[in-house]
């Protein structure tokens, strides 16, 4: 199972992570080796295995239906890096 | 009474509790020793003023009462701290300063400790060195040149170099164990869901589990009781009840069965490892304890699991980081070309891998090929460790297939880095608790460490082991100090 | 298969093609906080007001369920005669965009909490029943905007995490009739539970419209498209239409169908591709780790099922067998459960002599004639159920004409003034006497012999003449039955 330059290019897309050349290039190659170490799980029939859902050995546990935050937009929006009080501020979608 | 720094935690609040020493004396202690040991880059974040500030409002009004009375502790920088910079060992978060505080530090604070500072660690958790943060390595305080091990290096090397007198780290793969074994510390990594994971900045959300990282068994059980509590606010956390684990600590393990996993004799395993184990193993018969031969059938298959597992899970959880509500924001002509600058300039390289392998492994046409197998062989080892655990209380292994490396020797060999993990990764897959001792040293003089695994949820059997096999072992780490300035 | 006007159908020289629709209903839960955060669902806030360091996705914050969520979708499923699901998962649906904060929808994938079932609609021609697919609690995302600043879009992300339901029909819809009676018999399903209040102008209920098309008589279904978003019915319709001769435009042409995403340009009334196929998401679905499977015990739902009011289906039942009212009517009263309360009051105050044709035709004649008018919801009817209900039984036991009740009706408008103090105030009393009567038409027949005479030689439409006479002279108060008799008698 080889991972070629174009597969790092869909990658990268879906991962909204740039990538020039060079550094699809080594990536493919990373990729590549980390894959073939994995490869091994091959090796093993789990057809008749269920998937591990959770360590975790309990229920989800309910929450009660009360409004407990109250308006913290200022720490919300302190941290964001545009200068906008009352909204997040982005580059507009090319649609 | 001997250097402040060098005594333990348990003694460091033996002297407060008695007024032998206050908060002011032992927090300058520690930041004095902190400032002189910048080689060590141990520290992303000082809160040094501050602390010594807190340390002397608390000796105004002392609650003695508290289990860590005015302790100073510094904490992995993976931990949100309200109002203190917390960055993930990243560039995306450098300048990110969360409003709130994560469950475990507040547990900690609320049992009187004061904050020194951040520590450093591979970004996002994800190394196993410390040589992928983004603020630079961190030395191993046992000699110049090695790595600490990751990615809770800096937490490791504060310990071991003792500019705090303990801490926490995470732990997802190994993170605490192995660092802990590399630099001649306890570490423990508790049973998935006994830490809450809220304020925690997630890696790989089934893995990872805060833990204490000390110079001894007993202040790691100590610092275990505070930490570990049920949290709400995560809905993994887990209603069980916990242990005054110090206080029911215990050398007595007579009868007590432990496994030897056949598996766990690699091929290339270094003589030194093996022989490690093996005074283990007679270590632990002389305490009491009967040695028992298992079989956990899967564990080589351990590895590629996590490999999957855990960059799939953190490809999810780092699509957060998108410039869009905090941290770092490349200008971009476009939303797309922004997020795209963006996490390129603000991930590092190793970030930006595992993201890519997390993104293929649960893309259309691969997710059952790896991700559901992945899942498939996870259940199979925990079954590996349920059946065998039908027949012993604990698990002895050593903890790392080798003593610390050399900064850089690993760099550009992934899958070498990878293999640091071998003996850790399997008990983070199973949601298992298990502690990392010193053990011996190799031939170089590097510490070894021996892990001990224990059942879900019986942190008092391996703290108690590990106690009582420390005693046995009576390991000295030696420091030179040959960072201090 | 129905076989007349209400076919919808496509004709292009010899071939005749049908349109396949399925829709992909969200549904706003109603609940006071988010699916698994505390921060308040209210509409209408101050951008960034409800909005929780777990809704904004900082580092280290996690999911925690709201149980009430979970019990209004579960009764949701009840209401759609759904199997409900005791076990079922959340995933995590993965894709960048600036008003998803995780960079993923907590939603459920592979095993949703409700499973098939059924919704019937009331059709002009018969019933028609609609397979439900599933039903599942997903996160709704925040709100782009991106007419505020020229440069720049701002997000406010009071809506990210608002519990929504996804509710998928099966591809049963045949015309935009059919859809229409379909959100609407969805909408009225869960107004009646209290799960979703059904308010499109806000945003509570949005569609998907997936349609396709083939060539009627053919079992295969084509490719669909998805028109994603569509915030009112009347706009359903439009894209359906547009979409589906656009679809046999292609084939007609020998083109295939590229199976992709469109969006509804209001504006111009068509519908226009959404994404390139490059950029098709791939949502890479896998369970949350963040949470655990949901699990809920048969207590929970019996608990849950002992809780249903009685839903509009039952009620329609009941009201043709009690109160004896046509399915026509019942179909009606019952469409809303606002007007189904309000005809039930109407129908408790009328008491004993209540007389249903009468509370019928006044609710949908002149009240609904009012509301729309005013565009009033029933809730907020300017004359109350109970004052309706008075000035009914008014007219039936005859103190007051029909004709005479339309004045007092439209007098009661103002304040919702008791009908019966306004007859006493005005001296509207109907008036019945047959003496007084008998007096009042000799009068008229007096004053008017020739054309007394004329009727009695058979023109017959004079009577009307009279009637209005009378009518006249009474002020209207005449009792008109009592009127028709006397001057049968007298002519």
């Amino acid at each position: 199972m080889s991972i070629n330059l174009k597969t790092i290019k869909h990658i990268s897309k879906l991962s909204r992570i740039s990538v020039d050349e060079q550094k699809a290039e080594k990536l493919a190659g990373d990729l590549n080796a980390i894959f073939k170490f994995i490869e091994k799980l091959n090796e093993l029939n789990t057809d008749k295995v269920e998937p591990l859902t959770s360590v975790a050995e309990t229920t989800l546990k309910f929450r009660s239906d009360e409004v407990k935050n109250q308006n913290i937009r200022d720490q919300i929006i302190k941290n964001s890096p545009e200068d906008n009080e009352d909204f997040f501020v982005v580059p507009k979608v090319v649609e | 009474m001997s250097d402040i720094t060098s005594q333990s935690l348990t003694s460091l609040v033996k002297n407060i509790k008695e007024k032998k020493l206050s908060s002011e004396d032992v927090t300058k202690a520690f930041v004095k020793r902190s400032e002189k040991s910048k080689e060590l880059n141990s520290y992303i974040s000082e809160d040094f003023s501050n602390a010594i500030n807190k340390a002397k409002k608390f000796d105004e009004k002392p609650n003695l009462d508290l289990k860590l009375p005015g302790i100073p502790m510094a904490v992995k920088d993976l931990f949100c701290t309200k109002n203190i910079r917390t960055t993930a060992g990243s560039k995306i978060l450098e300048n990110f300063v969360p409003t709130y505080e994560s469950t475990v530090t507040q547990n900690i604070w609320n049992e009187g400790a004061i904050l020194l500072g951040k520590l450093n660690c591979d970004e996002f958790a994800m190394g196993s060195s410390n040589e992928t943060s983004f603020y630079g390595n961190v030395q191993n305080p046992i000699d110049k040149g090695l790595v600490p091990g990751g990615s809770s290096g800096g937490s490791a090397a504060a310990v071991s170099g003792q500019l705090t007198p303990i801490t926490i780290g995470t732990d997802t793969g190994g993170s605490i164990r192995q660092p802990a074994s590399f630099t001649g510390t306890v570490g423990l990594k508790p049973t998935y869901g006994s830490c809450s994971r809220y304020g925690i900045v997630a890696f790989a959300s089934s893995l990872d589990q805060a833990g204490p990282m000390a110079q001894n068994v007993q202040d790691c059980a100590l610092l275990q009781e505070v930490i570990s509590s049920y949290d709400n606010k995560d809905s993994t956390s887990i209603d069980f009840k916990r242990n005054q684990y110090s206080k029911d600590l215990t050398k007595d393990i007579k009868g007590k069965k432990i496994g030897i996993p056949k598996e766990y004799r690699v091929e290339g395993m270094p003589k030194e490892i093996e022989e490690l184990w093996q005074k283990g193993i007679t270590y632990a018969k002389d305490c009491g304890a009967e040695i028992v031969d298992i079989s956990l059938p899967h564990t080589s298959y351990a590895l590629p699991t996590y490999y999957i597992v855990a960059p799939a899970e953190a490809s999810s959880n780092l699509a957060r980081y998108d410039g869009v509500k905090y941290g770092f924001r490349a200008k971009g002509e476009n939303l797309i070309d922004m997020y795209e600058k963006t996490r390129s300039e603000g991930f590092g390289a190793e970030v930006q891998r595992r993201i890519m392998i997390g993104t293929y492994v649960l893309s259309s046409g691969y997710y059952d090929a790896y991700y559901l197998k992945a899942q498939k062989v996870r259940k199979l080892i925990k079954n590996d460790f349920d059946e065998a655990y039908k027949k012993v209380d604990a698990i002895l292994t050593p903890s790392t297939p080798s003593s610390a490396f050399k900064i850089g020797e690993k760099k550009d060999d992934p899958v070498s880095m990878y293999l640091n993990d071998i003996f850790t990764v399997p008990v983070n897959l199973a949601g298992l608790p298990a502690i990392s001792i010193p053990a011996g040293h190799d031939a170089a003089g590097y510490p070894l460490g021996l892990q001990i695994i224990g059942k879900a949820f019986k942190e008092q059997e391996i703290l108690n082991l590990a106690y009582a096999m420390e005693d046995k072992i009576n390991f000295k780490n030696k420091i030179s100090d040959w960072w201090i300035k | 298969m129905p076989k007349d006007s209400s076919e919808y159908l496509i004709e292009r020289y010899d071939n005749v093609y049908e349109v396949v629709i399925g829709l992909e209903v969200h549904a706003q839960v109603t609940s006071n906080s988010k699916l698994f955060s505390s921060s308040s669902t209210k509409f209408g806030a101050e951008p960034n007001t409800q909005v929780s360091l777990v809704d904004a996705a900082f580092p280290g914050m996690l999911p925690v369920i709201n149980e009430y969520c979970v019990k209004q979708a579960i009764k949701t499923g009840i209401g759609l005669r759904a199997q409900i699901n005791k076990r079922s998962v959340f995933d995590r649906k993965n894709y960048f965009y600036a008003d998803l904060p995780q960079g993923y929808q907590i939603s459920q994938f592979k095993y949703p909490i409700v499973g098939e079932g059924t919704v019937v609609l009331d059709m002009p021609n018969g019933q028609k029943e609609v397979g439900i697919e599933r039903l599942h609690l997903e996160q709704d995302a925040g709100k782009s905007i991106h007419d505020m600043d020229p440069q720049n879009t701002l997000v406010d992300l009071n809506r990210s995490g608002v519990a929504l339901m996804e509710i998928v029909s099966k591809p049963d819809l045949r015309t935009p009739d059919e859809v229409s009676a379909y959100i609407k018999k969805l909408r009225s399903i869960m107004r009646y539970l209290g799960t979703c209040d059904g308010n499109m102008q806000e945003g509570s209920l949005r569609a998907d419209v997936n349609v396709s098309v083939r060539l009627k008589d053919s079992k295969e279904l084509g490719t669909r498209c998805e028109i994603k978003n569509v915030n009112s019915i009347k706009f359903m319709q439009m894209a359906i239409d547009y979409e589906a001769n656009r679809q046999v435009d292609l084939i007609e042409e020998g083109k295939s169908i590229d199976q992709e995403t469109r969006l509804f340009d209001t504006k111009k009334n068509e519908t226009r591709s959404m994404r390139s196929k490059e950029d098709a998401h791939d949502y890479r679905y896998f369970p949350d780790p963040d949470l655990l499977p949901l699990e809920v015990t048969d207590e929970f739902i019996e608990q849950l099922k002992a809780d249903i009011p009685e839903l509009p289906d039952d009620k329609k039942k009941r009201f043709i067998d009690e109160f004896k009212v046509s399915a026509y009517e019942a179909t009606i009263l019952v469409s809303d459960i606002e007007t189904a309360k309000y005809f039930e009051e109407v129908v408790a105050k009328m008491g004993k002599n209540r007389d249903m044709k009468l509370a019928v035709n006044w609710i949908t004649g002149e009240l609904f004639a009012v509301l729309n008018n005013k565009n009033l919801e029933i809730s907020d009817s300017p004359i109350s159920a109970k004052n309706l209900a008075k000035l009914i039984n008014l007219i039936k036991n005859g103190t007051i004409s029909g004709k005479i009740g339309k004045t007092i009706f439209e007098l009661m408008l103002d304040g919702d003034k008791d009908p019966q103090v306004i007859v006493e105030e005005k001296g509207l009393k109907q008036e019945s006497d047959p003496k007084a009567l008998e007096a009042l038409i000799d009068k008229i027949i007096n004053d008017n012999r020739e054309k007394a005479i004329e009727y009695k030689n058979g023109k017959e439409k004079l009577f009307g003449f009279f009637v209005g006479q009378a009518m006249k002279v009474s002020g209207g108060k005449a009792n008109p039955q009592l009127i028709n008799e006397i001057l049968k008698k007298k002519l």
